[in-house]
């Protein structure tokens, strides 16, 4: 009986013990699923908050370009429009880092003229109004004649900017020369400096004057182009801004055109946009530039027109009609 | 009273008929008037070419992308050419001590005065946007030789004005009195601008020295203006403007347009204004050798300018040299140089040459041609680019003024007219006092 009543109070023992295990247990549980819903609740609180605070009535976070986050009433908030001082400035600044170079391979060249399209659209130009020009070129009677196009070589050592007067054509950091026709007096010293034609002037009101007159001006295009004064070539600095190829690059249909950064020592075809070593590119297929004996140091490089696959034809005669002023 | 100049009754005679004959064209008479009537008429006509030009833009000429510089241009420096002849006369001839200059040197510096002061305009009528000309001074660059020529064509204009300026002062004062019948606000003109001048001995000594610096100053200030305007063209890499001879070519070529000018208002003055007794046939003498001078020296440098390219003929050189000699512009080149300096040299050996009229027609040539010289010095160059001229209008291959770039051009020419007779018209265009003291000495030698 003893015995009984002995493993009768072992098994109340054990009961005790299960019960005291279990109640344990339930604690712990009920302790850490707290722990888990305050937290999760307060996560979720706190994540409601801000939220709440994100959406604070009336107003938008904004970086700035100090990387501070504020805050600013949404009713003045603006689409971003660069002004006049800030085109200014940037424009003629340019790219840092950049040493902008193009490439023009001679024996793809078939007078398609895309280039010279694409060109004269983006900058309000009329047709016979040039930033590019495919010349027909033949170096001497025993000589095979070839196409060529010529934008301005943006010289590293520009005779136009040497005689500009007031400062309105200038050399950038990245290797482009510009043109601000905010500037220019029209005196057209460097017309007459410049050893590859490559400038052009406003002797009347530019084509569409009146559609772009109250355009920003934007140095970086040249537009709106001004009566009585100089335009050019501009590698197209505005697309370069936004990582994009020049226009004329872009537009070639049959892979004329490279154009890339000396420095990273690449140029892209605008075509094929296969990207290709400079240096190996203008090394092994004998590259040149116009006029090497002027000492201009053009940033336009030539390939030679060997090995075309295609006859020289001129095509018909295009006639020019000056348009009445 | 000894410190007082032209004080003794014998000097006072001798000013006395100086003054007569000399401020005897000083008035506003009906031919004056008649004249600048016509003047200014003839302006405001080729004002609105200018107005037009203004409002369409510089397209109403006949320039274009690859001939951007035409009879403007050419105009300019033929100015800035022609306004060297006050250096010439007074400066060069009169520091070495030819007092035969003495009647001419204000004569040459009116006409100084009068080309600077248009070349500046002409320059102007040049611009595509002439709004934005303060921007020259404003943004200006001091690396551009256009800042250089607006510097130095100012500071010569400036010291021409003084040069002729300054010696006037005492004549002023002599006149002052003389000038019966003249209208009140010319003879308050002369008393205001004659500074109360005493004929004291300190005062010329005074005005002695400040001429004679200013005598100085302006030979270097003419030699830049010159020089600078030839670099205009000589700092480009351009065949036919690419020369290192350009700024003696340029200033060489300057004295003899220079010299006819002068030889051409001499003969006006010496006619119109009834002064042959000043303007005698001795000066136009003397005037005619001075002009075989410079033109010889001239011809020895067209000598070098087209004969050493033309002789190793390089491709550029080539196809310039071919335009002028047998080309397009050949009949103008070869008239140019026979008429203008080639035949002028030759008549002008024999004696009976440098007698007044034959010497003032000789000079018309001269004149003509020298502007015709700068025409071919500017515009044959642009025509044949080294890169092919391609894809444009027909009307863009080759130059040919237009009627409103030669209204607007002519009116530069009657500005220049205006002004030299307004400024010969109303002041002595013969210095009393220094006639005076030259023949006082004439008259010291001959005893």
């Amino acid at each position: 009986m003893s015995r009984d009543k002995k493993e009768e109070g072992n098994r109340s023992n054990d009961l005790d013990r299960v019960i005291e295990n279990s109640r344990r247990d339930f604690l712990r549980k009920l302790t850490l699923a707290g722990a888990v819903t305050v937290t999760g609740g307060a996560a979720i609180y706190s994540g409601h908050r801000f939220e709440k605070a994100k959406h604070r009535e009336g107003y938008v976070k904004v970086l700035t370009e100090d990387n501070r986050l504020v805050e600013i009433p949404v009713e003045q908030m603006r689409d971003f429009k660069p002004d006049l001082r800030m085109l200014q400035s940037r424009g003629r600044e340019g790219i840092a880092g950049k040493r902008w170079v193009m490439v023009i391979d001679l024996s793809k060249c078939r007078n398609a003229r895309k280039c010279v399209e694409a060109c004269q659209s983006a900058h309000h130009l009329r047709p016979y109004e040039y930033h590019i020009n495919t010349l027909v070129m033949q170096e001497s009677v025993n000589t095979p004649a070839f196409f060529m196009p010529k934008p301005c070589q943006h010289c590293d050592n520009p005779p136009c900017v040497s005689v500009c007067p007031v400062d309105a054509t200038f050399k950038r950091q990245d290797g482009i020369v510009l043109i601000d026709n905010d500037r220019c007096i029209g005196c057209r010293f460097c017309m007459a400096a410049c050893p590859y034609s490559a400038r052009i002037f406003h002797w009347q009101e530019p084509s569409k004057h009146e559609e772009d007159g109250n355009k920003e001006y934007d140095v970086e295009l040249n537009v709106p182009q001004k009566k009585g004064t100089i335009s050019k070539c501009l590698f197209s600095a505005d697309r370069l801004r936004e990582g994009m190829l020049p226009y004329c690059v872009s537009a070639c249909p049959n892979g004329v055109f490279y154009f890339g950064d000396e420095n990273e020592d690449a140029v892209t075809n605008g075509t094929t946009k296969e990207t290709v070593r400079f240096s190996e590119l203008i090394e092994k297929n004998g590259g040149y530039r116009l006029m090497p004996e002027l000492g201009t140091q053009p940033r336009v490089y030539y390939l030679p027109p060997k090995n075309r696959i295609f006859e020289f034809e001129q095509g018909e005669k295009r006639e020019y009609k000056q348009e009445k002023a | 009273m000894d410190e007082i100049r032209f004080n003794t009754p014998h000097e006072k005679g001798k000013i006395d008929s100086l003054a007569s004959d000399i401020l005897k064209s000083v008035r506003i008479n009906a031919g004056f008037l008649l004249w600048m009537t016509f003047l200014f008429t003839l302006l405001a006509a080729c004002l609105f070419a200018y107005i037009i030009q203004l409002r369409k833009g510089l397209g109403v000429t006949g320039l274009r992308d690859f001939t951007s510089w035409g009879m403007y241009i050419a105009n300019f420096v033929f100015f800035v050419a022609t306004s060297l002849c006050g250096m010439l006369i007074s400066s060069v001839l009169g520091l070495i001590g030819y007092n035969w200059v003495k009647p001419i040197s204000r004569i040459a510096e009116i006409i100084a005065i009068a080309f600077a002061a248009v070349a500046g305009l002409v320059i102007i009528s040049d611009m595509g946007r002439p709004d934005r000309l303060p921007y020259v001074f404003l943004f200006g660059r001091v690396q551009s030789p256009i800042l250089w020529d607006v510097t130095v064509v100012t500071t010569y204009f400036v010291l021409s004005m003084l040069l002729w300026f300054f010696p006037m002062i005492p004549d002023l004062a002599i006149a002052k009195d003389r000038l019966e019948g003249r209208p009140k606000f010319l003879i308050r003109a002369y008393e205001l601008l004659s500074f109360r001048w005493m004929h004291h001995e300190v005062q010329y000594r005074i005005l002695g020295q400040a001429v004679r610096i200013l005598l100085i100053l302006i030979i270097p200030t003419a030699f830049a203006i010159h020089t600078v305007t030839s670099w205009l063209f000589a700092v480009t890499p351009r065949t036919g403007w690419d020369s290192t001879i350009f700024g003696p070519y340029f200033i060489s070529g300057a004295f003899v347009s220079g010299a006819a000018a002068v030889i051409i208002a001499m003969y006006f003055f010496r006619v119109n204004y009834k002064l042959e007794k000043y303007l005698n046939a001795r000066v136009f003498e003397r005037m005619g050798r001075v002009m075989i001078l410079v033109a010889i020296v001239y011809l020895y440098f067209n000598l070098n300018e087209f004969l050493v390219p033309a002789y190793k003929l390089k491709t550029g050189d080539a196809i310039h040299l071919r335009e002028l000699f047998t080309g397009h512009y050949a009949m103008l080149f070869w008239g140019i140089q026979l008429i203008g300096l080639v035949i002028p040299i030759l008549l002008l050996l024999f004696r009976q040459m440098r007698k007044p009229l034959p010497m003032m027609i000789i000079s018309l040539f001269v004149l003509c041609a020298s502007w015709f010289k700068r025409y071919i010095i500017v515009v044959p160059p642009q025509a044949h680019p080294n890169l092919p001229v391609q894809n444009v209008p027909v009307e863009w291959m080759v130059y040919s003024p237009t009627l409103i770039e030669t209204a607007v051009t002519v009116a530069s020419i009657v500005l220049v007219l205006i002004i030299i007779t307004i400024l010969s018209k109303l002041f002595p265009v013969i210095p009393i006092w220094e006639m005076a003291e030259e023949k006082e000495d004439a008259e010291r030698i001959i005893q």
